[in-house]
C-alpha cells in the first residue's frame, strides 16, 4: 500500500496529491469495489525494538490510550475486533474488524466488515530504521468517504480532518511507547480547564 | 495557590488558582521559592504571541522544593529535593533527546498542540513551560507550585547551601548563554563581539571569556546594560553614537570579530508569531521580522568566521543578506538551548565560583507584585536588568 500504479516514483501513496492522488485513490476504490477512497497515513520512528513495538499494536487493547475518538476494542477471537467509537452528544457508533493479515514484527492489515457504516482498513508495517534509531512505524488508513446524512454524521465524528487525526493519533502512539505515558498539559486530575 | 495569570495585553494578576496535580507518572509537583521573569515573558505581556488563554499561568524560570513526586519519577527525585527546572520540556527517551538535543524533544509537546508547529516548522517542537499554547500550553513557574512532567529527566538537584539566586538562572538564561558562547566555536586569540547587552547578552560574554576569547565586544545603548559588560571584562560600544561595523573593523586590525553572537532577536520588535501563522494558512511568504540585529551580525563578521544566534525568530526574515553570508562563507548556529545538556557542568562551574549569576539581579520582590514587576521590566529598560520573585 505504500506504492500505487498511479506513481511511478518512491513516495508513499499517502503522500501523493493532484492527479497522481486522485488516481491512487480511484485505484484503491476499485481495488476494494468502493465507490470512492481516501488514503491518509503516517511515518514515524520509535525508538524501541521492532517486536515490542508490533506487541503493543497488535494488542489493540491500548487503542482507545493513543486513538483520540476510539473507546474501546475488544477481541472477539484471533481475527475479530470489536470497535466502540465516541460520536458527538455523548453516542458511540460500533463496528467490528477484521484481522486479514498479520506477520509478527512486520505488518498487520485489518478491514471493517461489511455493512459497517463506514467502510474503511488499515496497514501498520514495522521497520527496523537505521543505525539503532529504534523501529519506524508506518500506518495508512484507506475509508470510504460516505455521503449524505451518515456522511454528515461520520464527519462529526472524527473531530478533526483524518489527515490530521491520524498523524495526532501516531504522535500520542510514539509519546506512549519511548516515554511510557501520552504527553498532557493538563494541571488538575478531574479539570476545571481541562486541556 | 497564589500564581501570575495572563488576561490580556499588559494585564497579568496574581489569581488564587487550584494547586497542580500529579497527572502522569514520570511527575513532581514542586513548591517554588524563587523564579525569574524573563524578557521573552515581556512578549506575552505586551500580548504579541497568539494562543495564549486567559488565566493561562506564565513565567519558565523557576526553582523549589520537590512535594509530591510520580512513580515514574520516584528513582530520580524525592519530597525535600531542592531543584531547578528547565524551561523546555524534554521526555529524555526520544531519538533527540538521546543525542543530547532535548529542546528538539519529538514527544513532550501534546499532539494537538504539537501539531501547529508542525505546520508552522515542518516538524513539531517541543514542549514549555509558561509559554503559550503553540508550546504545549503547560501551566509556568510564577506561581507557588507547579507540575513537572519528565521530572525524572529534567530538574537538577541543587546542593543545600547555594542561594537561590547563584542557580536559578540555570533555568534558561545562564546555559542559553553558554550554548551561545559553544556556538562561536572560539579558537585561541579570538574576538567576539556580543550584539546586545540583556541578560543572555550578559551570561555569553562571561561565557565566552571562560571558553578563551581574548576579546569581547559588546554593543548595546543602556548605559546600566553596558556598565554590567564592562563590568565582566568585554569593551563596549554604544550604538546610537558609534557607526558599529566601522569600529569592529577599527577594533580588530581590519580583520572583524572571529565570532557575532546576536543576543537579541527579533523580540524587541515584536515577536509576531501570529503573523507567521496567518503567512502558512495563505501559503504567502510576507515578512514578519525585523531583521536588524540579524543582518547586523552577518554585515559585521569576518571572513569564514561563525555567527551564533540565541536570540528568539519566529517566523520570515526579509532581506536575509544571504549575499554577504555566502560570499563570506559564514558558518550559523543557532536554536532554543539544549538546557538539560549543560546544566551539571554549569552548577559545578557555579560551585567552584567560575560563573558569577547574581551581578545582572537589579530587582527583587514578592509574587505578589510580580504585576509591578514586569512594568518595570517593560518601562524602565536600563535600570530593570533582571527581576527576581521571591515566593514565600
Amino acid at each position: 500500500m505504500t506504492n500505487s500504479d498511479a506513481y511511478s516514483g518512491d513516495a508513499p501513496v499517502s503522500t501523493l496529491k493532484s492527479r497522481a492522488g486522485s488516481a491512487a485513490n480511484k485505484e484503491a476504490a476499485q481495488d476494494r469495489d468502493w465507490s470512492i477512497a481516501s488514503i491518509v497515513g503516517r511515518t514515524i520512528t520509535v525508538n524501541r525494538p521492532r517486536q515490542d513495538v508490533y506487541k503493543v499494536w497488535r494488542d489493540f487493547s491500548a487503542f482507545p490510550s493513543f486513538m483520540e475518538n476510539i473507546e474501546q476494542v475488544t477481541q472477539l477471537d484471533d481475527k475479530r475486533l470489536h470497535w466502540v467509537v465516541a460520536a458527538p452528544g455523548g453516542t458511540t457508533v460500533e463496528w467490528d474488524v477484521v484481522i486479514t493479515e498479520d506477520t509478527p514484527g512486520e505488518v498487520i492489515v485489518w478491514e471493517s466488515v461489511k455493512g459497517s457504516g463506514i467502510n474503511n482498513t488499515g496497514r501498520v508495517e514495522f521497520k527496523d530504521a537505521p543505525a539503532g534509531r529504534g523501529t519506524e512505524v508506518t500506518a495508512t488508513i484507506v475509508y470510504e468517504p460516505p455521503g449524505g446524512d451518515i456522511g454528515r454524521l461520520i464527519a462529526k465524528l472524527f473531530r478533526r480532518e483524518p489527515k490530521i487525526q491520524v498523524r495526532q493519533d501516531m504522535r500520542r502512539f510514539k509519546q506512549l511507547m519511548e516515554a511510557g505515558e501520552v504527553s498532557t498539559a493538563r494541571r488538575y486530575r478531574i479539570s476545571p480547564q481541562a486541556n | 495557590m497564589r500564581a501570575l495569570t495572563w488576561h490580556g495585553k499588559h494585564d497579568v494578576r496574581v489569581d488564587t488558582v487550584p494547586d497542580p496535580e500529579l497527572i502522569n507518572s514520570r511527575d513532581a509537583i514542586i513548591k517554588i521559592t524563587s523564579t525569574a521573569i524573563c524578557g521573552s515573558d515581556l512578549h506575552l505581556y505586551d500580548g504579541y504571541i497568539p494562543s495564549m488563554q486567559s488565566g493561562d499561568i506564565i513565567g519558565h524560570e523557576f526553582m523549589g522544593e520537590v512535594v509530591e513526586v510520580g512513580k515514574g519519577a520516584a528513582h530520580k527525585l524525592k519530597k525535600g529535593d531542592r531543584v531547578v527546572v528547565p524551561f523546555v520540556i524534554s521526555c529524555g527517551k526520544c531519538f533527540f533527546c538521546e543525542k543530547n538535543q532535548p529542546a528538539a524533544c519529538d514527544n513532550s509537546n501534546p499532539a494537538d498542540t504539537a501539531q501547529m508547529s508542525e505546520i508552522a516548522y515542518g516538524y513539531p517542537m517541543p514542549g514549555a513551560f509558561g509559554y503559550a499554547h503553540l508550546t504545549g500550553g503547560y501551566s509556568g513557574g510564577q506561581a507557588e507550585y507547579a507540575r513537572i512532567p519528565y521530572a525524572d529527566y529534567g530538574p537538577i538537584v541543587i546542593p543545600n547551601g547555594l542561594d537561590d539566586e547563584k542557580v536559578l538562572f540555570l533555568s534558561d538564561i545562564l546555559p542559553t548563554g553558554w550554548m551561545a558562547a559553544e556556538n562561536c566555536d572560539i579558537e585561541e586569540g579570538d574576538t567576539v563581539a556580543v550584539f546586545g547587552c540583556g541578560p543572555v547578552g550578559l551570561f555569553s560574554i562571561q561565557c565566552a571569556f571562560l571558553m578563551g576569547a581574548r576579546r569581547v565586544i559588546a554593543i548595546d545603548h543602556y548605559p546600566r546594560r553596558m556598565a554590567m559588560a564592562k563590568g565582566l571584562g568585554a569593551d563596549v560600544l554604544n550604538y546610537h553614537d558609534v557607526n558599529v561595523n566601522e569600529a569592529l573593523v577599527e577594533m580588530t586590525g581590519g580583520i572583524g570579530p572571529d565570532a557575532v553572537i546576536d543576543a537579541v532577536g527579533m523580540e524587541s520588535h515584536g515577536y509576531a508569531i501570529d503573523n507567521i501563522l496567518d503567512a502558512v494558512k495563505a501559503s504567502m511568504f510576507l515578512a514578519t521580522e525585523r531583521p536588524h540585529v540579524l543582518r547586523q551580525v552577518i554585515i559585521a563578521c569576518r571572513k569564514g568566521g561563525r555567527v551564533s544566534v540565541p536570540g528568539v525568530y519566529g517566523g520570515f526574515a526579509d532581506k536575509f543578506p544571504i549575499g554577504a553570508f555566502m560570499e563570506k562563507g559564514l558558518t550559523m548556529k543557532t536554536g532554543q538551548t539544549h538546557v538539560h545538556r549543560y546544566l551539571p557542568k554549569l552548577l559545578k562551574m557555579i560551585e567552584e565560583g567560575k560563573i558569577d549569576t547574581t551581578f545582572m539581579i537589579t530587582h527583587r520582590m514578592p509574587l505578589e507584585d510580580a504585576p509591578k514587576g514586569y512594568k518595570l521590566f517593560k518601562d524602565e529598560q536600563n535600570d530593570t536588568v533582571k527581576v527576581v520573585l521571591k515566593v514565600q
